[in-house]
């Protein structure tokens, strides 16, 4: 009488999540609320461009020399960049195995076409992409200043306000900002249902927060290129 | 009324399919959809045609039978089942498209019958309490609260139709998995098995070729039952704590 | 063509199967003295299990649990869409969980009489006493059953019973059943120890030796027809009230597999009882597929009536109360609106026939909540109903709090079926029939509630029961393949009957004739019967099939997804089976439960039951098609409830 029926040796942890889509959706949210965390320090950060290049600028020495002395010069800022890569990473692998993964899963279209569901939610894939574009460019621009106009190396002031002197910098960041609100809008809300902090009664101030978070952030970042532009910041 | 459809026409699994127009007369408000469909069949067959092959049964709402993607949603415009919805939806002179559930794990089988069976085995992997027929003890042995009762049931009333999967852009079983996890976890008589239940239901789900959840709400949408979209996130909760708990 | 009124009347048939002595105990013995086949054994074994609604779901589960190897059909694409799904009500226990006086003798007598003693004793004591352990197995299942604050079961009374034993799951009891049987049948099927062919229907039955040994099924997708073998086969494929076209029954409910097992040697019992329910919501037009029934529930707090006057046409609310006739307040001042089922829909035809009908065709009476809205406010109505509320707007378009339901009887449940013994085998060895499908436990008449019992009694507890004593008695006989002589005849019988369908090439559809055998059946074998509309539609069914096989068109072929070609070739059993129904009740002069007879009926136009010249179950042999069937009767017994007179007024 063969009465059991499931078996009983069971994959590692890592491997049940890496192989499942609900896994894989836990990776997503991790990495995303991680990123998410950096991004509010980032903007927090961002605004201080208000109150002057020195400021700013003795920010920017912080930054490289976070945790000295127990840490040597630029660790802490390594610690943190790796976080992040490996953040990116996960985020970006785990969204493309499970895109292809959708994609290959409705593999037929309907002939009768409506359009479905919210605009933040249709744009998380290729909002997605415009934001990882974004990065590389954000980084070559900001940070090895490879492709920025003044290029001072220790002077993210000066850089800051020669990247947002052009029409094209100020275009690709704006752009950038408002994929990267979207992207949180959706994103935040959806990372609580994947780790499963949602319910019906939370739903409300879940989506609440999200908009909030995604305005904030959106306003705080944009703040900078506007202030630069209307010369408020110079 | 009169009306045109376009309908979704596939001799078999293998055969090309195309949407293919037809006009029927003399529609009544009263009919439901699938009379309408019986009306277009009838016609077709006295003209030596193939009628329109659709799935259906109870004509109640209840089996889950029925499965058609009228004008791009699943079971139509309003919130029901196909067979409970009737031509007072539409106007006169409407052009109607009528197409199967696409899924990837519902592979069309003729005209507008898919193949189900993905679900089926979801269950077999796990949706059901072990409870062999005589073992049972007293049924008043164990009381439920009774929002766990009601909860229990909220979701029992999946009638696995499979709009949700129809509905969602990722061709998703989320919800009908979600749907089965919530009903029995919450129970005490399904707690010992909670872990791999779900567990192995969502990878029998996966295994399947569903595609993954993206939250686009779609599913709860289209649920004629009303499934809630939470189901989804509380299930998400569920297996990550059997992935925790789970003994290797 | 040849018609048939008369019959003959063949050896008198007798239940051998249980024991004798005090009623309470049978049951035990039964067991007891029942052989059992080794564990270790039981995995030789194959069954096949026709059907996976709450019978044969809940008995392919259970013979899998005991370690038998069940193979399993439906038609359709999933066990879980089987039509108990639909039943909504609930399901009777013997708990006494109310005190309230309920027990398994109370709940044993209230279905002899509810079934107006036309059902065996001893079959209807140990449904009630497995009543009980139903309740236990579906709660270990997980069905959410109501409960009350305190986490413990709520029940209800139903269909005018004076105890609360109804457990249910709000509207949805069968779903909610049923689904607990699937699911217990999936986790078998995950094992391997059911082999599940779903979208696969049983189209005849292979007798070898005198004993049931495979079924001749095809697959619905491919068309292809195939055998398969066993050592029992037993069939739970529901009733038959399809053969009215217009009925409750889902639209693929059919008796192909019992009339072709019939055909092969099992006898019919008592085929011309069948229940029609008062509250379905009337048909619209010459459209109507099928019948859509409204909870029975709603006659309690609903008043029913039509307008005095004969083609008033008024919208309900401008007929003043003095010009409305409540007619079951009227004629039975004590139950009023509660009488049974079979009373009620008797009523409603009346009324109808009478020119006071309501509705398109005037084929419909009032169900008025106002009375009921005005005593307890629309939001405790609401709270009641609301759910079938909802459902009745859905399909009418017209919301019952503002003006009254239209309701109308419908065709929804058979009580005759295949001939069983007390083990539930046919009078074939080796085949089984339970639920709906075997004539089961109700007698004339069916109780509210009770087919959900019965179902889940006859597949969880007594046939797993009673089959291991045939096959411990009857070790496999050579084993039986498609070589074997009988097995290539039937087969080249069903596959001869397929493509004679298709060759036909006719101008009308499967549905026209569905209909019009449906019509003629609702006509002189519905509510109400008489010796001389039984005739005609004795004379009339011969000539429909006639013109049937000339005119029949079925189109594209028989390897193919054919769903005209499925309907036709059931409507071909209506064709026979309907034939039976009207002989039986043509033979049956006396009215019980159901059955109503014009010529049997009391002063006051009750039913008149004649038990000294009909107390048995007919039990018909069938000889060939359109040549008069064998009648055999089973005299029944009553030695613990003694017939009365139904007495509602």
């Amino acid at each position: 009488m063969a009465l059991a029926t499931r078996t009983d040796r069971r994959p590692s942890i890592t491997r049940t999540l890496w192989d499942s889509t609900v896994g894989k959706k836990t990776v997503m949210a991790v990495s995303g609320l991680i990123m998410l965390a950096y991004l509010v320090v980032h903007m927090l950060g961002n605004v201080k461009v208000f109150f002057g290049a020195d400021e700013f600028n003795a920010y920017g020495h912080w930054l490289r020399h976070m945790g000295e002395p127990f840490l040597h010069s630029h660790w802490g800022l390594w610690a943190a960049r790796i976080v992040l890569l490996a953040s990116v990473v996960a985020h970006a692998v785990s969204a493309y195995q499970l895109s292809r993964r959708d994609i290959k899963a409705r593999p037929v279209k309907y002939a009768h076409k409506r359009r479905r569901a919210g605009y933040a939610t249709r744009t998380m894939r290729w909002g997605g992409v415009i934001v990882g574009l974004f990065i590389v460019w954000h980084i070559l621009d900001l940070t090895t200043l490879t492709v920025n106009e003044r290029a001072w190396a220790g002077h993210p002031y000066e850089n800051v306000l020669a990247t947002f002197s052009t029409w094209y910098g100020n275009t690709i960041y704006i752009v950038a900002m408002a994929a990267v609100a979207l992207h949180v809008r959706h994103g935040f809300w959806s990372a609580a249902q994947t780790l499963g902090v949602g319910n019906a009664r939370r739903d409300k101030a879940l989506k609440f927060l999200a908009n909030a978070l995604a305005l904030v952030l959106f306003a705080g970042f944009v703040s900078v290129p506007v202030a630069v532009m209307t010369g408020v910041v110079s | 009324m009169k009306l045109t459809l376009r309908v979704w026409r596939q001799k078999n699994a293998d055969a090309p399919g195309t949407m293919a127009t037809y006009e029927v007369d003399g529609i009544s408000q009263d009919m439901s959809f699938l009379e309408m469909l019986d009306t277009l069949n009838e016609d077709l067959i006295l003209r030596g045609e193939d009628p329109v092959a659709f799935d259906h049964d109870c004509r109640e709402g209840i089996c889950g039978a029925c499965s058609l993607v009228i004008n791009g949603d699943a079971h139509g415009p309003e919130r029901t089942t196909t067979c409970q919805l009737h031509m007072r939806s539409f106007a006169d002179g409407d052009t109607i498209d009528v197409e199967p559930w696409r899924a990837a794990a519902f592979p069309v089988v003729k005209d507008l019958v898919v193949d189900r069976g993905a679900f089926d085995r979801i269950i077999q992997a796990g949706g059901y309490i072990t409870a062999p027929t005589g073992s049972a003890p007293e049924a008043h042995a164990t009381a439920v609260p009774k929002a766990a009762a009601d909860h229990a049931f909220e979701h029992a009333e999946c009638i696995g139709c499979g709009a949700c999967v129809a509905a969602c852009p990722n061709g998703s079983a989320m919800l009908f998995t979600s749907a089965k996890v919530n009903h029995l976890g919450v129970l005490p008589q399904g707690s010992p098995e909670r872990e791999t239940r779900v567990l192995d239901m969502v990878a029998r789900m996966d295994e399947e070729g569903f595609g993954g959840c993206t939250l686009t709400g779609e599913c709860a949408t289209a649920c004629p039952k009303g499934i809630p979209l939470p189901s989804i996130a509380a299930m998400n909760k569920e297996w990550l704590r059997a992935t925790r708990k789970a003994k290797r | 063509m040849s018609t048939y009124t008369e019959y003959t009347t063949g050896e008198p048939l007798a239940d051998t199967k249980a024991p004798a002595g005090p009623i309470a105990e049978r049951w035990d013995r039964r067991r007891f003295e029942a052989k059992l086949v080794n564990p270790a054994n039981r995995r030789k074994h194959t069954v096949i299990v026709v059907g996976t609604g709450l019978a044969g779901g809940a008995a392919g589960a259970t013979l899998a649990e005991q370690g038998y190897h069940v193979v399993q059909f439906c038609y359709s694409d999933s066990p879980r869409r089987a039509h108990s799904i639909a039943a909504q009500g609930g399901i009777n226990a013997a708990k006494n969980y109310r005190n309230d006086g309920d027990s398994v003798h109370r709940l044993f007598y209230d279905t002899v009489k509810g079934g107006d003693f036309r059902a065996r004793e001893s079959n209807v004591h140990r449904l009630a006493q497995i009543s009980v352990e139903i309740i236990d197995q579906c709660v270990a299942q997980g069905v959410p059953f109501a409960r009350e604050y305190g986490g413990l079961l709520d029940t209800r009374s139903f269909g005018g019973v004076q105890v609360s034993r109804t457990f249910y799951a709000r509207g949805q009891t069968g779903q909610q059943l049923l689904l607990g049987a699937y699911q217990a049948l999936s986790r078998q099927i995950a094992a391997g120890n059911v082999e599940m062919h779903a979208r696969t229907e049983m189209l005849d039955l292979i007798v070898v030796d005198g004993r049931a040994r495979g079924i001749v099924a095809r697959d619905l997708v491919t068309g292809e027809i195939s055998t398969h073998f066993a050592d029992a086969v037993v069939l739970a494929t529901g009733g038959y009230g399809n053969v009215f076209y217009l009925s409750t029954n889902a639209m693929n409910s059919n008796a192909t597999a019992v009339w072709r097992a019939h055909r092969r040697g099992a006898y019919f019992g008592n085929p011309c009882f069948t229940q029609i329910h008062p509250t379905c919501i009337p048909r619209t037009g010459d459209h109507q597929s099928k019948l859509t029934l409204m909870s029975e529930s709603l006659r309690n707090d609903g008043r029913i009536w039509v307008p005095k006057a004969k083609g008033d046409t008024r919208p309900a609310a401008d007929i003043p109360e003095d010009e409305r006739d409540y007619y079951l307040e009227r004629i039975y001042p004590s139950f009023g609106n509660l009488v049974p089922r079979d009373i009620a829909s008797r009523a409603a035809k009346n009324v109808c026939d009478e020119g006071r009908g309501v509705g398109p065709g005037g084929q419909g009476v009032y169900l008025d909540f106002a009375d009921a809205i005005r005593r307890m406010g629309k939001d405790k109505v609401a709270e009641k109903y609301g759910n079938l509320f909802d459902m009745y707007e859905r399909i009418t378009a017209e919301n019952p709090y503002e003006v009254p339901m239209r309701i109308y009887p419908a065709v929804h449940y058979t009580m005759g079926g295949l001939w069983v013994d007390y083990d539930l085998q046919t009078t074939v060895p080796g085949l089984f029939a339970i639920g709906e499908a075997n004539f089961s436990d109700h007698g004339a008449n069916r109780l509210g509630a009770s087919a959900l019992m019965q179902g889940l009694a006859d597949g969880y507890f007594v046939l797993p029961s009673t089959i291991n004593d045939y096959l411990a008695r009857n070790p496999q006989a050579g084993d039986v393949d498609d070589t074997h002589p009988e097995a290539v005849s039937v087969l080249r019988e069903t596959r001869e009957r397929i493509e004679r369908l298709l060759a036909v090439d006719g101008d009308r559809t499967p549905d026209s004739f569905h209909r019009e055998i449906g019509e003629l059946m609702w006509e002189y074998c519905g509510m109400a019967r008489t010796d001389a509309g039984l005739r005609k539609a004795l004379a009339r069914i011969p000539e429909i099939r006639e013109e049937f096989w000339r005119r029949i068109k079925v189109p594209g072929t028989g390897a193919e997804l054919n769903q005209s070609l499925e309907k036709a070739n059931r409507i071909v059993d209506y064709l026979e089976l309907a034939e039976l129904m009207c002989l039986d009740a043509l033979h049956r002069a006396e009215s019980c439960g159901g059955h109503f007879r014009e010529e049997s009926q009391t002063p006051d136009g009750e039913a008149a039951r004649r038990d000294e010249a009909f107390s048995y179950a007919a039990a018909w042999e069938f000889v060939g098609t359109g040549t008069a069937p064998v009648l055999h009767k089973e005299d029944l017994v009553f030695e613990y409830v003694h017939p009365t007179q139904r007495s509602y007024a």
